[in-house]
């Protein structure tokens, strides 16, 4: 794990707890492993010369090349520091896109100079192009013949820098203990050179081989095929660094039987294949018939293969039991919320009387109920914005959202408040029965883009809870489009919507309630534009410490203060269910973790042996219903003989 | 407080266009009721059709009810004017008022007693279980209840002005465009014909699921989409223009629009050389004259007897469009939207078969009279095209 | 004959421009370029000069169809309209909007899938159709013309989808006779043909049989067959051999114009059995709202249906020499 130096304004050193405003530059110097090598690639393949090989190539040799895997000639080489760097510097490419770019910039010292700097080059080439052209220019055809090519070698970045060949050096301009979240993530991957300058070439992107479809890694996998309206289909990569399955693990894996192969070689499997499967009757048939390893569970499916137990876990039935198939549940780091536009006259404001408005529509949108009906039980009601996993998630009596529920101390669980409380919170807040001051009914808009099947149905129920308190809900469901255009205008008073954290920690939650960050004044993520003043001075506080008891005591005030708010019904945390075949081992969900697959061992007999036997036709009835078929129509044309005749 | 939709015009249309049509075959010697005597079958399809359409106008005449409190007082504004309910019932709505209320908590088969899914409950001794809960309202559900708890006999009910909308409004919003643009196609000929021509062919050649599409996310996002009335979109306190079963017909019936624009303009050429009608233009009657007193009633028969046939095509139609989430809104009852939501359902295990089974049951009883009838029309004004 | 041909080429030239306006103009209505940014862009972390940055990149930052910052010819040719609409008439396609990918090549993949499950249908659908409409015309007036009749008229009020569900439900997986879905290259591909192709055609049967019976008797009732009948010719001969060839006109306009969606394929049925053809190319492209896809399939649907109109009139003339076009 990389650890960060921190140095003040004057270059001096810092130790780790310092003050998040009194470090000016976190230094992270990353070494990595020497013995290293990319996959096979035609990018790597080389002429006699030394020159690459394919790096020109001519429409004469491109003719018959439809994939990747038409270029026959393969090579090597091993991984070095610079790819990193060079990496780093492309996120700042305006052409690459990068999406993480706008957050990464706030952070890494020089990027966003690198980036304004190649977009004014970029401007520049265009208009040079445009000019050279004359009135007939089409940009877009041009940039696809000829496209538009940063050399990065030009370019400096003084955030990230190549010390040695295996050394390399970030420099942040701020404290950022999440910083290591990301280096985790594919944006910080290497990216040779020759891999780029391969893709660079027009006539591969006409035949669409781009590097986004045939990634170029050091990983257990490599790209075989991509066809993503099919299959892709992955391959084990035979120069994947020697990698050994764990010795030890969390606590009860080896009972488990999760550490049943460790010390061997990974990868396991020799081959993955994904299948596009867009309608779930197929894909739940098929995982049945076992020609899918593994699958989801939709909620049409859950009463077929989970029960409850008698302590409330779920537990496979014995329709699925019977075949070997095995569950596996995970928290995932989601949270689906609906929530009101603070800054509307009606539902916002941070008065009393709307406060309790708030708290009472939280109250009758039961998400229990919601749970059992639509999700067959699979999640958790939130009580804030962080899902179990993430620090700053309390379990029992202390973690509970006081606004809405009460403990139940007997049962040790928490008990949403009666409806009757909420009732009275309106009459409090001044809509007694749900009719304003003038009697007149209180209407709230719905925005929502559930135009999907089945989705009428959760309009349905959202409407049915606000009947509760009386209150008429108007649902506003357009596409996702207009309603992104309506949740950026301000134009709403009650949403819909959820959110998937990018790396898990608190900050990446509590930031979607941020003041600075609001959606309609400052173009950020917080759709409800909540703002509180004292809550967005404990965040810039949290935000930049690592996780210790004071950081969780922040964070318990914080949650105090936006539950008393209550810009969101907090909505719920979703529970991922994944079931398994018999012959799939070494299962282990982990929602933040997408290198799993290298530890899955199959065992292909039993799969075979299982489809044989699993899928034998039925005949009979098809043989019945031709026979049938075949003597009405005899009989018919005999009985048209006689008469004719 | 009456509210009315820019759909349920179609419908109040629909209902005058038959009674109108029965009245003057009772009268005169109507072909088509020539043929229905003769033609049992038509007679029973006919009889379905009323059926349908009856529903269809009771679930147009749709009020607000004054909004009341606790007490049931009626709610009054500080100007003394009434306050509404957002929610406008039909007439319908009020009549099955036992089906519309009458939810459970989610799906429960035809006449069950109790629930289709286990839930957990919780015991008297604190423990909890998983069993199949009591229904509310047991053995009152014919076909049973969908996900979240609603009586599926009256989705099912409330598809039929929907289906009725579809298959009658489309040819109606199109056929004053198709015989004004057919006609004067037809009649003038030259550089007209050929503007139009164009128009028509341009027209048809895109291919219409896809005209649908982009019209619909056009037009299909705003007012009203079946359910609750928003202030907004109310006009004149009791229409609602912007409806987006409207804007589904009006698109269906530009899509379909060049068929019988097609028809018109050939029609309307055969016409043109008459001899009567050359008469009427020796005697210097006007283009306009001749066209309105003798093309155009003559042109009649095809106007209706396409009507009869687009029918159950564009019943059929909206189911599909629903399917690929462009049909009409998801608080409409609709059988496309219940198709949707049911193909899922058939992967459940055991199989939730009643919303599949009364989509079709109720389309079926729709699609095939209208079939049947369509036929006999033709044939009674058509005796060209008469196979049977 | 190929002066008619080249003229009738020509007049479809204003009616493949008026399509490629008509789409530009609906497609930038209904999708704004800021739309198509914020879509392409993700859900997180979208600021306002991305999207200009994403519109600038991809050619989406000038005018609709009128530039006035422009002089001369760069007024028209220095819009949306000119440089992303117009390229499609002479069939570059260009790359899509979300993941780049190059149009052309991709319709040209995936026209074989939709083949594959379109040109069994059709051949199937005109044989059987064909062949059960001649028998309920020879056996015209009888109970079993009658009960046919019936029967197709029930076949025509079922939808599409039931047909399909049912049939997956059934053949798929009661019966575990067919894969319910997917796709396979080659020879392979076979397997999972059989249910949409047997679906498709029992959808089709019932408007299909009812159509070619009345062409049957049509052509039945005139005054060539009445001829053939009074020379004592038996009945199956004077359908078989009389009527068949001269039915051939109706027939071919019916069959020809529905050559456009073989190679368009069928949004529902590629949908429903995951085919990867054009047809849930489009569905997809129409779900990810990337309107470049969209606008390239509407344009090539148009033309495709051009080209069946004008194929309909050269197959009149080898049907039927007495057709003549000058």
């Amino acid at each position: 794990m990389p650890t960060p130096r921190y140095l003040d304004k004057s270059g001096r050193s810092l130790p780790p707890e310092a003050e998040a405003r009194r470090v000016a530059r976190a230094v992270y110097e990353i070494k990595i492993k020497k013995d290293i090598r990319y996959e096979d690639h035609p990018a790597f393949a080389k002429k006699p010369d030394g020159t690459p090989l394919y790096n020109a190539l001519t429409d004469k040799e491109i003719e018959d090349i439809e994939g990747i895997e038409d270029l026959p000639e393969r090579a090597t080489r091993g991984l070095i520091a610079e790819d990193y760097v060079l990496q780093i510097k492309r996120m700042a490419d305006p052409l690459v896109a990068s999406p993480v770019l706008p957050i990464l910039e706030k952070y890494i010292l020089g990027l966003k100079e690198l980036e304004l700097k190649m977009r004014e080059d970029l401007t520049a080439i265009r208009k040079e192009r445009k000019e050279k052209a004359g009135p007939s220019y089409n940009q877009s055809l041009d940039e696809q013949l000829n496209p538009i090519v940063f050399d990065y070698a030009k370019y400096s970045l003084p955030g990230a820098l190549v010390v040695d060949r295996y050394t390399y050096r970030i420099i942040l301009k701020r404290k950022y203990p999440q910083f290591i979240y990301w280096l985790a993530m594919p944006f910080f991957s290497p990216m040779p050179r020759e891999v780029l300058e391969f893709y660079n070439q027009s006539k591969l992107m006409a035949k669409n081989i781009t590097l986004d479809r045939y990634p170029v890694g050091t990983g257990p996998f490599v790209m075989k095929s991509f066809n993503p309206n099919m299959e892709i289909i992955l391959e084990a990569n035979k120069n994947y660094h020697e990698d050994r399955y764990p010795e030890s693990g969390e606590p009860g894996d080896e009972a488990a039987g999760f550490l049943a192969d460790s010390g061997k070689r990974l990868p396991f499997i020799r081959r993955a294949v994904y299948k596009l499967e867009k309608e779930a009757i197929p894909r739940w048939n098929k995982f049945l018939q076992g020609y899918y390893d593994n699958s989801g569970i939709s909620s049409e499916s859950f009463d077929q293969a989970v029960t409850f137990g008698a302590a409330g876990r779920p537990e496979i039935t014995s329709f699925i039991r019977d075949k070997g198939i095995k569950l596996q549940t995970s928290v995932m780091p989601t949270t689906y919320y609906a929530g009101f536009n603070m800054l509307d006259d009606v539902v916002g404001g941070y008065s009393v009387s709307k406060q309790k408005l708030r708290q009472a529509i939280t109250i009758a949108i039961n998400y229990e109920e919601y749970l059992e009906i639509f999700n067959n039980g699979r999640g958790m009601p939130a009580f804030s914005p962080l899902p179990p996993g993430i620090f700053g998630h309390i379990e029992g009596k202390e973690g509970i959202n006081p606004f809405v529920y009460t403990w139940d101390s007997k049962k040790q669980v928490p008990h949403r408040r009666s409806l009757e409380y909420a009732k009275k919170l309106m009459i409090e807040a001044g809509y007694p029965a749900g009719r304003d001051s003038k009697g007149r009914p209180l209407e709230i808009t719905f925005d929502n883009a559930w135009t999907g099947p089945g989705q009428a149905d959760l309009i349905k129920w959202y409407i049915k809870k606000f009947k509760l308190l009386g209150i008429q809900l108007v649902n506003r469901t357009t596409d996702y489009n207009r309603f992104q255009e309506k949740m950026r205008g301000g134009n709403f008073q009650f949403f819909s919507w959820g959110w998937n954290a990018d790396y898990p920690d608190p900050e990446n939650f509590l930031f979607l309630l941020l003041g600075s960050n609001s959606k309609v004044r400052h173009k950020g993520e917080n759709v409800a534009n909540y703002m509180n003043p004292e809550f967005d001075r404990l965040f810039d506080i949290m935000e930049n410490m690592d996780n210790s008891p004071k950081r969780l005591a922040i964070i318990k005030k914080m949650l105090r203060i936006a539950q008393k708010d209550s810009p969101w019904v907090w909505g719920y945390h979703p529970l991922s269910f994944g079931l398994y075949h018999k012959w799939v081992k070494n299962i282990k969900p982990n929602a933040m973790a997408n290198n799993t697959l290298k530890y899955i061992r199959l065992d292909a007999s039993t799969r075979e042996q299982a489809r044989k036997e699993w899928n034998k036709p039925r005949f009979l009835p098809v043989a019945l219903f031709i026979i049938i078929l075949g003597g009405i129509i005899l009989f018919s044309i005999t009985s048209m003989k006689r008469r004719k005749g | 407080m009456p509210v009315i939709l820019a759909t349920d015009l179609i419908v109040f249309l629909v209902t005058g266009g038959a009674i109108f049509m029965a009245y003057r075959s009772t009268r005169g010697n109507g072909a088509v009721l020539r043929e229905i005597k003769q033609n049992r079958l038509a007679a029973v399809s006919l009889v379905f059709l009323c059926l349908y359409l009856g529903t269809a106008l009771m679930d147009s005449l749709r009020w607000r009810d004054v909004a009341v409190d606790e007490n049931g007082a009626a709610l009054i504004t500080e100007d003394g004017g009434a306050v509404y309910e957002s929610e406008a019932l039909s007439l319908l709505d009020r009549a099955l008022s036992g089906l519309r209320t009458g939810t459970e908590k989610s799906y429960s088969a035809p006449f069950a007693s109790r629930l289709f899914v286990k839930e957990s409950m919780e015991l008297p001794d604190g423990r909890v279980t998983r069993g199949y809960p009591p229904l509310r309202y047991p053995g009152t559900h014919i076909l049973g209840t969908d996900k979240v708890g609603s009586d599926v006999l009256y989705t099912a009910i409330k598809g039929i002005r929907t289906g009725i909308v579809i298959g009658t409004g489309t040819t109606l919003i199109i056929i004053p465009f198709a015989i004004f643009f057919g006609v004067i196609a037809g009649f003038f000929g030259g550089f007209i014909d050929d503007i139009i021509q164009y128009v028509y062919t341009t027209l048809s050649s895109i291919p219409g699921v896809l005209l649908i599409v982009a019209f619909m996310l056009l037009f299909g996002g705003k007012g009203f989409q079946g359910g609750l009335v928003s202030e907004s979109d109310v006009f004149l306190s009791v229409f609602v223009p912007n409806d987006r079963l409207f804007w589904l017909c009006l698109i269906l019936g530009i899509t379909s629009w060049t068929d019988l624009c097609r028809l018109i303009r050939g029609e309307a050429m055969k016409l043109r050389e008459l001899e009567y009608v050359n008469a009427a233009r020796a005697f210097g009657v006007p283009g306009s004259g001749i066209i309105w007193r003798h093309i155009v009633p003559n042109l009649m028969h095809i106007v209706l007897i396409t009507v009869v046939l687009q029918f159950s095509g564009l019943v059929l139609a909206e189911a599909v469009l629903s399917y690929i989430g462009i049909g009409v809104g998801p608080e409409m009852g609709s059988w496309g939207n219940m198709i949707n939501t049911a193909r899922l359902e058939l992967s459940r295990e055991p199989v939730v078969w009643w919303n599949l089974f009364a989509s079709f049951l109720f389309m079926f009883g729709l699609v095939l009279p209208a079939n049947i009838f369509g036929d006999a029309v033709r044939d009674a004004l058509d005796p060209k095209l008469r196979y049977r | 004959m190929l002066s008619y041909i080249i003229r009738r080429l020509m007049y479809a030239v204003p009616i493949i421009i008026g399509v490629n306006v008509l789409t530009a103009l609906l497609f930038f209505r209904v999708n704004t370029p800021d739309d198509m940014a914020r879509k392409i862009l993700g859900e997180k972390f979208v600021t306002p000069a991305a999207v200009e940055n994403w519109k600038k990149d991809h050619g989406y930052d000038l005018p609709a169809f009128i530039n006035t910052d422009e002089h001369g010819a760069g007024i028209v040719t220095q819009t949306i309209f000119f440089q992303k609409s117009a390229p499609l008439l002479w069939f570059d396609f260009g790359r899509s909007d979300r993941n780049n990918i190059d149009i052309g090549r991709e319709i040209r993949g995936r026209m074989w899938a939709s083949l594959a499950i379109g040109l069994p249908t059709f051949i199937f659908a005109i044989i059987i159709n064909l062949f059960l409409a001649m028998i309920l015309a020879y056996l015209r007036g009888t109970l079993l013309d009658t009960w046919g009749l019936f029967i197709c008229v029930i076949m025509m009020s079922i939808s599409i989808l039931f047909y399909i569900i049912g049939g997956q439900f059934f053949l798929g997986k009661a019966l575990r006779l067919l894969p319910i879905s997917g796709y396979d290259t080659g020879l392979h591909s076979i397997k999972f043909l059989i249910l949409p192709v047997i679906v498709a055609l029992i959808g089709s049967t019932g408007a299909g049989v009812r159509f070619y019976r009345t062409v049957f008797l049509e052509e039945t009732g005139r005054d060539y067959i009445r001829t053939a009948r009074a020379k004592g010719l038996g009945e199956s001969r004077v359908l078989f051999k009389h009527a068949l060839k001269n039915a051939m006109i109706p027939v071919l306009t019916n069959v020809v114009v529905s050559i456009p969606f073989l190679f368009y394929g069928s949004l529902i049925m590629e949908s429903f059995f995951s085919i990867p053809g054009l047809g849930s190319f489009t569905i997809d492209a129409i779900q990810a709202q990337d309107f470049a896809i969209v606008r390239s399939m509407v344009y090539l649907g148009s033309i495709l249906y051009i080209i069946g109109l004008i194929l309909t009139d050269i197959s009149y003339t080898l049907v039927d020499p007495r057709v003549v076009f000058d």
